[in-house]
């Protein structure tokens, strides 16, 4: 299995890193960047992985299930995370989720058919102060308004 | 046109790890130069690593990461002669529900931190740093790869740091999505790539951390704060706060109040005056109910608790903790039973389930919670919800069963009102 360049790159870099003979260390940092490039964590990148790491391929596979952003199947093109922790829950981040499956059509880590959204309620994002917040693939969006919410989606559905 | 920040400051502030944040290109190795930048380094590479320590533990520096473990002395635990490396990890797995400061540090100014680091790595002889980011952060993860990336092509970081012979390495590290990983020893296993369990303590990092190795590990607000100490010495940093309280610290405030933000404030502010004032008060005029102190696994305080000053031992008078920073404000309005539902549901979903009184015990208090909220709940649900949390206290290899366990309790004994109230309801209804 091969990558694009620049993940190659940032792979070879990554397995440097660590104490000699340490390279399970890269595990998690290959899941996570791998995923975004294939889409999903696919039996191919975990034996990929464990073979770059030197490991066997459930040592790779057993951490999957562990970390929330790791998943198996392929999420929308725009994973919408809506934030209802406390901070957020103060402020109305409870109704923007619930707007937020309204507008979608979608529940809790579904994808629409089309593949272009999936949604999630997150829990706390670091974004607490300027609540309530979402999270779209890796971009940040503060003080988060039902309006708002639905201009970004739109907008995002527009530029396809 | 002045630099938008996330919240506009308060001039009720004392900024010290906060004073570049509003400068233009504060993010840029150059400008850091420009504003004291490793004038600290250069002071510390004098001196010898007691003396480090020393000045360390003067400031009164406590971790700020939740904790609030004395810095200084937690320096020095690593054992320097040790014939193994020494590692430093910093925790940048920002993840306490209401904490939203390192964030700002990093995006702001990643060099003070990179400095830090490197002082650290001066007094317990250290070569090689770990900066372990919490996988939502990706856009900072990016951010201090471009730093680190600058400070290798300017001489800040590899072979002979600005010419003085000394040697470090420094890379960040991804999480991704846990916060059971913000504890130290589940980071240090998740650095290994495994999953995030706690470690059995001890051995304590110090001794035996990442890859066996002696480890160094603070939270990225901590080393923050290492450049300003040596720069203008301990003492003068202590002298901000109060005795055993030194400094300052980031404050995120968030909930019901009109200006949310991040401030910096001396460690003794007081609570009202940071809610009433730095904060611009609580909005419509409503009334305060309550505050979470230092992130959602701090005992919650009734609004006649919060007239203190805040630092760590007044905070422990009261019976809470100063936690991570985060300040959660709650008007009048807000329903408890609603809150401690919601505190539950993200400790039931983060218990990594290795020890077996917090898996099973968030689960229950968080179906017993849900049992009230839907109208459901018995009176006797009010003692087993008591009970249950306090049966999870100390049982646990790492803090967060007591992080579930804490503000139950408080909740459930300070807010009995609140859960009477379902109980009320319910009757009507029959």
């Amino acid at each position: 299995m091969t990558f694009s360049p620049q993940l190659e790159e940032r792979f070879a870099k990554m397995l440097t890193r660590y104490p000699e003979g340490r390279t399970r260390s890269a595990v998690v940092p290959m899941l996570i960047y791998g995923q975004d490039e294939v889409g999903a964590v696919t039996k191919e990148l975990i034996e990929e992985i464990a073979r770059r790491c030197k490991v066997t391929p459930l040592q790779v596979d057993e951490v999957v299930g562990y970390y929330s952003m790791l998943h198996r199947k392929p999420q929308g093109k725009f994973h919408v995370q809506v934030c209802t922790n406390i901070s957020c829950q103060l402020v109305g981040g409870e109704e923007l989720y619930e707007h937020a499956k309204k507008k979608l059509g979608l529940g809790h880590k579904e994808t629409s058919p089309d593949g272009l959204f999936s949604l999630e309620e997150v829990e706390c994002m670091g974004a607490c102060s300027w609540a309530p917040a979402v999270e779209i693939n890796y971009d940040f969006h503060h003080f988060v308004t039902p309006e708002k919410l639905d201009q970004l989606i739109d907008g995002l559905r527009k530029a396809q | 046109m002045a630099k938008q920040l996330f919240n506009e400051p308060s001039p009720l502030e004392t900024r010290v790890v906060s004073k570049n944040f509003a400068i233009e290109g504060s993010e840029t190795l150059d400008v850091y130069l420009a504003n004291d930048g490793y004038k600290a380094f250069r002071k510390a590479k004098e001196m010898t690593p007691e003396a480090i320590v020393e000045e360390v533990k003067t400031s009164g520096l406590r971790g700020r990461g939740g904790a609030g473990f004395p810095t200084g002395l937690k320096w020095s635990f690593v054992p320097r002669n040790s014939p193994k490396p020494r590692v430093i990890v910093i925790n940048a797995d920002e993840s306490e529900p209401g904490t939203c400061k390192d964030r700002l540090l990093m995006e702001y100014d990643p060099h003070q931190l990179i400095e830090g680091i490197l002082i650290a790595g001066l007094a317990v002889d250290a070569h090689k740093g770990y900066l372990y980011i919490r996988g939502e952060y990706r856009y900072l993860i990016e951010k201090m790869d471009r730093a680190i990336d600058e400070a290798y092509a300017k001489g800040y970081l590899g072979k002979n740091i600005a010419g003085t012979g000394f040697e470090f390495d420094l890379c960040t590290h991804s999480g991704a999505g846990a916060y059971e990983c913000g504890e130290e020893t589940a980071l240090l296993d998740s650095l290994e790539g495994k999953r995030g369990v706690p470690r059995m303590k001890p051995p304590f990092p110090a001794v035996a951390g990442a890859w066996a190795l002696p480890t160094l590990l603070n939270n990225v607000e901590t080393f923050s704060a290492v450049p300003a100490i040596i720069r203008d010495g301990g003492a003068a940093f202590a002298a901000l706060g109060t005795p055993k309280n030194g400094g300052t610290r980031l404050v995120c405030i968030s909930g019901h109040v009109n200006k949310p933000g991040v401030y910096e404030l001396p460690l003794g502010f007081p609570m009202m005056k940071a809610i009433n004032e730095v904060a611009g008060g609580i909005p419509g005029g409503k009334k305060l109910k309550a505050v979470v102190p230092g992130g959602s696994s701090c005992p919650i305080l009734r609004a006649e608790e919060c007239d203190i000053p805040m630092d760590y031992d007044t905070l422990a008078k009261v019976g809470s903790m100063l936690g991570s920073g985060g300040m959660v404000v709650l008007d009048e309005t807000t329903d408890m039973v609603r809150f401690a539902l919601r505190i539950m549901k993200f400790y039931a979903h983060e218990s990594c389930g290795w020890c077996i009184p917090c898996r099973e015990g968030t689960t229950w208090l968080k179906k017993i919670l849900q049992r009230f909220y839907e109208g459901q709940g018995r009176r006797e649900d009010i003692s087993l919800l008591g009970e249950l949390s306090k049966n999870m206290l100390g049982r646990t290899f790492c803090a967060l069963g007591d992080a579930a366990a804490l503000p139950t309790i408080s909740i459930v004994e300070k807010f009995t009102e609140d859960f009477e109230m379902y109980l009320a309801r319910q009757e009507v209804m029959v």
